[in-house]
């Protein structure tokens, strides 16, 4: 009846419309994340509700901070009874903080620029793709940083450097015939040039120098933290790698004097070993010939460390299958060509989340010398800093700066290390 | 105060490196510097500034026994301690002398031989409450929580006193002193107890002092004073009597600022004793004759120096009480100059 009634007739395609906005954008996301069933939802109001507390709390009192006053005193006055921080004693203070009290103020620039060296020369260690050249100033770096930091005479560094060569030349002299031949042939020469070098040395030689003496007693602050960590760490990595091969090896003598230190020095807390070299080491001594301080402490930490890391390294020698060793045998190769060629660097690539591990609890671990009245960073804000008339009560602001001082480095050193095991693949996909 | 046994033993062990060290004085002259053994920080007692210059009350002490020997008050390495270093580092002979806040005990003395030279602090164990708490006696605070520092000496006392008075406390345990600052300020414990002087300069610290107060009673004789090791008495005698000639100034009214005129020569034998111009006291602790003078003039003599970092004018604010002259009703007593 109706030829009029035909229905509309699309010609084209309906355009999709979009999405309903509780099924896309943030709106989805927050109900498929935070707001998927009741629980989560209380769980999210819940924690929503903390971060608001916590930042209606430190927002302001970072953003009322104080910066220009010169005692806590004069902070609570210029606050006038609001919360904020009084940043004041950081800018009063920093140069305590980061170099010590004792460190002269105008050779602040030797530290700094040893700690821009210091880049320059752990990058060819770090990133394998720099030129292997660059790997010379490596080599040179830590004779450069002593001369920087310690002043003095430049004979003594120098010294230092020509027994090293002298030792290395030997070595490659004498390891083609022997390998212990070799290497403590590179030992005593090293030694002998020490002592004949040192007796050359004039003893005023300090005296007059370009850059002026600093003796360890003087070093302080963040800058002493940094120095003890980064030596320790590069010490102890080839000291660890020594004592795990020692404690496999197959020399009873070895093997047990390894299995002995490692075992000791774990079983014993690193507070005591500092005890150690701070105390009891003075009456091994006959007065007025003791040891530098900072060197004994030097050595207990790394030895400290050295047994954590040799136990993460025998992990990764004990992960590799019997077949890599006998690949190795196979093709004829020696101790220490199989080592060097097949064995540790598999061995290593399995522990470095170990030796990170290990490394940043080392470099926590550095705040424990303020026990010992060494004045490190926490040293600096216990001891002198919170001893002062005008500071004495600033807690947050200070300890929060140390926290973010080592926060840097030591989530520096987690991502590098996360680089380095994405570089390498160390999971077998 | 601290004691540990372990290291008392360690130090009687090392007293035959110790021994080896005897002609301290000669020592100190031949190396031109004196090495004082100081707390690693005590607000007024011994700190570095910003400039890293130490200063404080016990620093001072430190200071005139480097101008009494060598003539000179900056002729000192600082040695920073801590209490678990201390008694070593002088039994070790890595310093000539420690002025760093010790109680003279008896065990102290015999037991780890060091020689107590004199007291240049009478401290004592005291109790700071809040004011709301409406408290003005130590003997009215039954049932109180307090704030202790767990293995001192102080923990003892407060049990002996408590026990005493026949009443009841509960101990809140705490560290360090920051700590305790934090629990007592944050109502964690009504009162906190420590040696009187601390208790002034952690006050001194909090945003409204006012609101606190030190109750009169103080329940320990913690007499605190410079030390050295036995048996070299001539350098006992050196630290002595200079510590002697800081009080005696006091109390002859020698100062800083009328010490050159007085060193002209005064109708007092006694002051010119001291100052050297009369009598041969020098000579006879191997010193130059104005040794006295020069100890003097380092900063002051007992009653400036106290002023200076502790005294009322200063932010700690402690009275003189116990530590005024004896003449004035103090326990401050030298002996003669003669």
């Amino acid at each position: 009846m109706s030829d009029t009634s035909a229905a509309f007739v699309r010609t084209e395609q309906v355009p999709p419309s979009p999405p309903p906005t509780s099924a896309t954008g943030p709106v989805k996301w927050a109900k498929d994340n935070l707001f998927s069933t009741p629980l989560y939802s209380l769980l999210t109001i819940a924690a929503f509700y903390f971060i608001y507390l916590i930042l209606a709390n430190t927002l302001p009192w970072i953003a009322n901070g104080v910066w220009g006053t010169s005692s806590l005193a004069e902070c609570r006055e210029a606050l006038n009874g609001v919360s904020g921080g009084c940043f004041s004693v950081l800018t009063e203070r920093w140069n305590q903080l980061l170099f010590g009290f004792k460190y002269p103020a105008d050779q602040y620039w030797r530290p700094a620029l040893t700690f821009l060296l210091f880049f320059a020369a752990a990058a060819p260690v770090l990133f394998f793709k720099l030129p292997r050249q660059l790997l010379l100033f490596t080599a040179l770096f830590p004779f450069i940083a002593f001369y920087l930091i310690w002043g003095g005479t430049i004979l003594t560094p120098i010294l230092a450097l020509v027994g090293f060569v002298a030792g290395y030349f030997v070595y490659q002299r004498f390891v083609a015939g022997s390998f212990a031949a070799g290497f403590f042939g590179g030992i005593a020469t090293a030694f002998v040039v020490w002592i004949i070098g040192g007796m050359l040395i004039p003893a005023n030689a300090n005296e007059g120098a370009l850059l002026s003496t600093v003796p360890s007693r003087d070093l302080g602050g963040f800058m002493l933290n940094m120095m003890l960590g980064v030596t320790c760490v590069s010490l102890s990595v080839p000291l660890g790698i020594a004592l795990a091969l020692g404690r496999q090896s197959d020399m009873p003598l070895i093997k047990w004097i390894c299995v002995v230190f490692i075992e000791f020095i774990r079983g014993v807390p690193l507070i005591t070993l500092l005890f150690v070299a701070s105390v009891m080491l003075a009456y091994f001594f006959p007065p007025g010939t003791t040891t530098d301080l900072f060197l004994r402490v030097v050595i207990m930490i790394t030895m400290f460390s050295a047994a954590y890391i040799a136990e993460v390294i025998r992990g990764g020698l004990a992960a590799l299958p019997r077949g890599q060793y006998e690949a190795a045998d196979s093709l004829g190769l020696d101790y220490p060509q199989a080592m060097r060629l097949i064995i540790l660097p598999q061995a290593l690539k399995i522990s470095i989340p170990g030796i990170v591990n290990v490394a940043v609890g080392l470099f926590k671990d550095t705040v424990l010398v303020s026990v010992i009245s060494m004045f490190d960073l926490l040293g600096m804000i216990r001891g002198p800093i919170l001893a002062s008339t005008e500071w004495n009560g600033v807690y947050w602001e200070l300890l929060g700066f140390a926290s973010l001082l080592f926060f840097v480095v030591c989530y520096g050193i987690s991502q590098y290390s996360q680089w380095l095991e994405r570089q390498l693949a160390t999971d077998h996909r | 105060m601290k004691k540990t046994v372990i290291f008392g033993a360690l130090t009687a062990a090392g007293m035959a490196a110790g021994a080896a060290a005897a002609g301290t004085l000669d020592d100190v002259k031949a190396r031109g510097t004196l090495n004082c053994g100081v707390t690693t920080g005590l607000v007024g007692f011994a700190a570095p500034d910003a400039n890293g210059e130490w200063d404080g009350f016990d620093v001072a002490v430190c200071r005139a026994v480097a101008a009494a020997v060598l003539g000179d008050p900056t002729a000192v390495e600082f040695v920073p301690t801590t209490g678990k270093t201390r008694f070593t580092a002088l039994a070790s002979g890595e310093i000539d002398m420690l002025a760093r806040n010790t109680t003279w005990t008896f065990s102290r003395d015999v037991d780890l031989k060091f020689t107590f030279v004199g007291v240049n602090y009478y401290d004592g164990q005291g109790f700071m409450v809040p004011k709301d708490l409406g408290v003005s006696s130590a003997k009215d605070l039954d049932g109180a929580t307090v704030c202790i520092q767990t293995g001192t000496t102080t923990e003892l006392n407060l049990a002996d006193f408590f026990r005493s008075n026949n009443i009841s406390y509960e101990p809140v345990p705490i560290e360090t002193n920051a700590e305790a600052q934090q629990q007592y300020l944050a109502g964690a414990c009504d009162v906190y107890t420590t040696d009187a002087s601390g208790l002034a300069a952690t006050r001194a610290t909090f945003e409204a002092p006012g609101d606190h107060v030190l109750l009169p009673e103080i329940i320990s004789k913690e007499p605190l004073g410079p030390l050295v090791r036995h048996g070299d008495n001539e350098w006992g005698d050196v630290v002595r009597w200079t510590l002697n000639a800081l009080i005696s100034a006091e109390e002859l009214g020698i100062t800083s600022t009328n010490i050159s005129e007085m060193s002209g020569g005064t109708d007092n034998p006694e002051i010119n004793r001291i100052l050297g111009t009369e009598g041969t006291l020098g000579e006879m602790l191997g010193l130059d004759a104005d040794w006295a003078m020069k100890a003097i003039n380092a900063s002051g003599n007992y009653g400036e120096i106290f002023e200076k970092n502790i005294g009322e004018a200063t932010p700690i604010g402690l009275a003189r009480g116990l530590n005024a002259q004896w003449t004035d009703g103090g326990l401050l007593y030298s002996p003669p100059f003669r």
